[in-house]
């Protein structure tokens, strides 16, 4: 990996946070709301929690649980109903480029070329138009695919345009990462490889992200901490620490430590489904 | 300034058009023979550079005109009368020979060159007008619920009907007339770009969002750039409705256009000018959309790589 970029994501974040170690995310009693009167839902209940600079968490919890919500208001995209949500300390209100943000969805824009897509947060930061496709180039070497530099989105498969995506997301230097299902939509045999390429990404960089999805077995292998969530309100039930070594290897799902967290894991959230399934049934 | 550019671009296609006009007779006779060499001698570069099936389909094209032309001829000299009656209506001959004569005639070039230089003068004012207004009804509720009921109510109106009122409103024929042709290009317009505004998609927004972007460049590199296939769309109807409106306008017209052209053969009882008029029309609204296709093409090229 390209030593230059990685020195100077250090440099940069160093200075965005004072020169401490950047990148620590402080939700303080975080409720969402949406609706209102007999309509309420309330996606989030009053929920705290604190990420640690450079760590991998992951946010575990079934579809509708409200991870993604909880994960959109430290993105600045959902203010919270009450509680606030603090990044190294800053108050967040609106999305900004010091958080990187990944979606499900593809999300580059089909018009502009790889190196384009790549460059756009630079370019919106005021780079020159040279500076920008040489920061763009540089992370697209990262991540191995300089020889689509000149493509549009649609010519790519999905796990290549996630590839660009979380490039992109690098390219503006940010605090944090955050990913929301990112590799959902993708093959198995993709999906293996975009977490380990991502887990290079992140031990080189030593980003904090935060990382949402509703895969046990992905959750494990990535994380350092798996919190895992409840629906309905959606809050967290279970803040589980992975002692797997780094760095992760695929055949480690095997091991006995991997299956111990993945029974906790699922038992958490079979009471829940257990629990959810019952008030239906009454 | 402006209008010399108009005069321009009138000049290149006025003759353009003669020259296309030139061409197509031989195209159509010529057709067959030419794809015979094609396969066996050296091509030439235009036929080189459509592939197999284009040129398949333009030559099923050709051959249909061809067939065409000769029904048409069959029921006019054998004044083919079941229902529909063709005992008036001039052979292709004829037709073809007032067309000939029409090209050595000053007049006609003048005819077509105003028709050409109102559709120039109303379709930029409706691309603009037309593509600021859907933009902005897109993006703000409030402007919606004020421009919708509008849009909703004045767009039925066919441009006949604008006649009298357009007249009265409008300082000179030629500004009523312009009145007329824009109204024709303005709602598909708006109406494209509203929807590829609407049709943005949410997840592309919040992307730009979160990587520094403000609500112009959003709009500048998110949502204008979404729209625009669709937005490209609406200038291809609107340049085609647009010409279908001038036609309804140059009745008001006492001198020149090639609506007038036609209006007054039909006022003379020349009927072969009535077809070369219609004929004229057809080809010029077709040649103009097919320029506006053309330039919107390099900015739509991304596109054409969707797999």
């Amino acid at each position: 990996m390209n030593a230059d970029v990685i020195s100077m994501y250090k440099n940069k974040a160093k200075k965005a946070a004072g020169n401490g170690k950047p990148g620590r995310i402080d939700i303080q009693g975080v409720s969402i709301v949406f609706g209102s009167g007999a309509d309420e839902n309330v996606a989030v209940k009053e929920t705290s929690l604190t990420i640690n600079p450079g760590e991998f968490v992951c946010i575990l919890g079934p579809s509708g649980c409200g991870k993604s919500t909880l994960l959109n208001s430290v993105a600045g995209y959902v203010t919270p109903s009450s509680g606030q949500v603090l990044v190294d300390d800053e108050l967040i209100t609106i999305p900004g480029p010091d958080r990187g943000m990944v979606f499900q969805q593809y999300s580059l824009f089909p018009w502009k070329t790889v190196v384009e897509n790549i460059g756009f947060g630079p370019k919106l930061a005021g780079c020159s138009k040279d500076e920008c496709s040489s920061i763009a180039n540089t992370f697209l070497a990262m991540i191995g695919l300089s020889k689509i530099a000149d493509s549009f989105p649609g010519e790519l498969s999905g796990g290549m345009q996630q590839r660009v995506g979380i490039a992109r997301a690098l390219a503006n230097y940010p605090r944090v990462l955050l990913m929301d299902e990112p590799f959902g939509a993708l093959d198995a045999q993709t999906r293996i490889m975009m977490q380990e390429s991502l887990l290079n990404i992140w031990s080189e960089f030593g980003i904090t992200v935060l990382f949402v999805t509703h895969d046990v077995d992905e959750a494990i292998f990535l994380a350092d901490r798996v919190l895992v969530m409840s629906a309905s309100p959606g809050s967290v039930i279970a803040d589980l620490k992975v002692d797997l070594e780094r760095p992760r290897k695929p055949e480690m799902a095997t091991s006995d430590g991997f299956v111990e967290l993945k029974k906790q894991c699922l038992g958490h959230i079979r009471a829940e489904s257990l629990k959810a399934f019952e008030q239906v049934g009454a | 300034m402006s209008l010399t550019v108009v005069g321009n671009s009138i000049d290149g296609q006025a003759s353009g058009v003669q020259q296309d006009a030139a061409a197509d007779p031989a195209l159509a006779k010529g057709a067959k023979p030419e794809t015979k060499q094609a396969t066996l001698k050296p091509v030439p570069s235009l036929i080189a550079a459509l592939s197999a099936t284009q040129l398949q389909s333009v030559l099923i094209g050709a051959l249909s005109l061809v067939i065409g032309i000769v029904i048409w001829h069959l029921a006019t000299k054998y004044n083919f009368n079941y229902f529909i009656n063709f005992e008036n209506v001039p052979s292709p001959v004829k037709v073809g020979g007032a067309f000939i004569v029409h090209l050595g005639d000053p007049e006609f070039y003048i005819h077509i060159a105003v028709s050409i230089r109102r559709i120039l003068i109303a379709y930029s004012i409706a691309v603009v007008l037309g593509v600021i207004t859907g933009v902005i009804v897109g993006r703000s509720k409030m402007a919606r619920a004020a421009v919708l009921p509008y849009i909703e109510i004045v767009r039925p109106i066919p441009a006949v009907a604008w006649i009298p009122l357009a007249i009265l409103m409008w300082p000179t024929e030629e500004s009523s007339i312009v009145y007329i042709t824009f109204l024709g290009a303005l709602f598909p317009i708006i109406l494209n770009t509203l929807h590829g505004v609407d049709q943005t998609p949410d997840v592309l927004i919040r992307a730009a969002r979160s990587l520094g972007a403000s609500k112009f460049a959003v709009f500048y590199h998110v949502v204008l750039p979404a729209a625009l296939p669709s937005i490209a769309a609406g200038l291809a109807i609107g340049m085609g409705i647009s010409w279908f409106s001038l036609l309804a306008g140059e009745i008001i017209s006492g001198q020149y256009g090639i609506g007038y052209f036609t209006w007054n053969a039909y006022s003379l009882i020349n009927y072969p000018d009535i077809v070369v008029g219609m004929l004229i029309i057809g080809g010029l609204g077709t040649l103009s959309t097919y320029l506006v296709k053309l330039m919107m093409k390099p900015a739509l090229r991304w596109k054409d790589k969707q797999r």
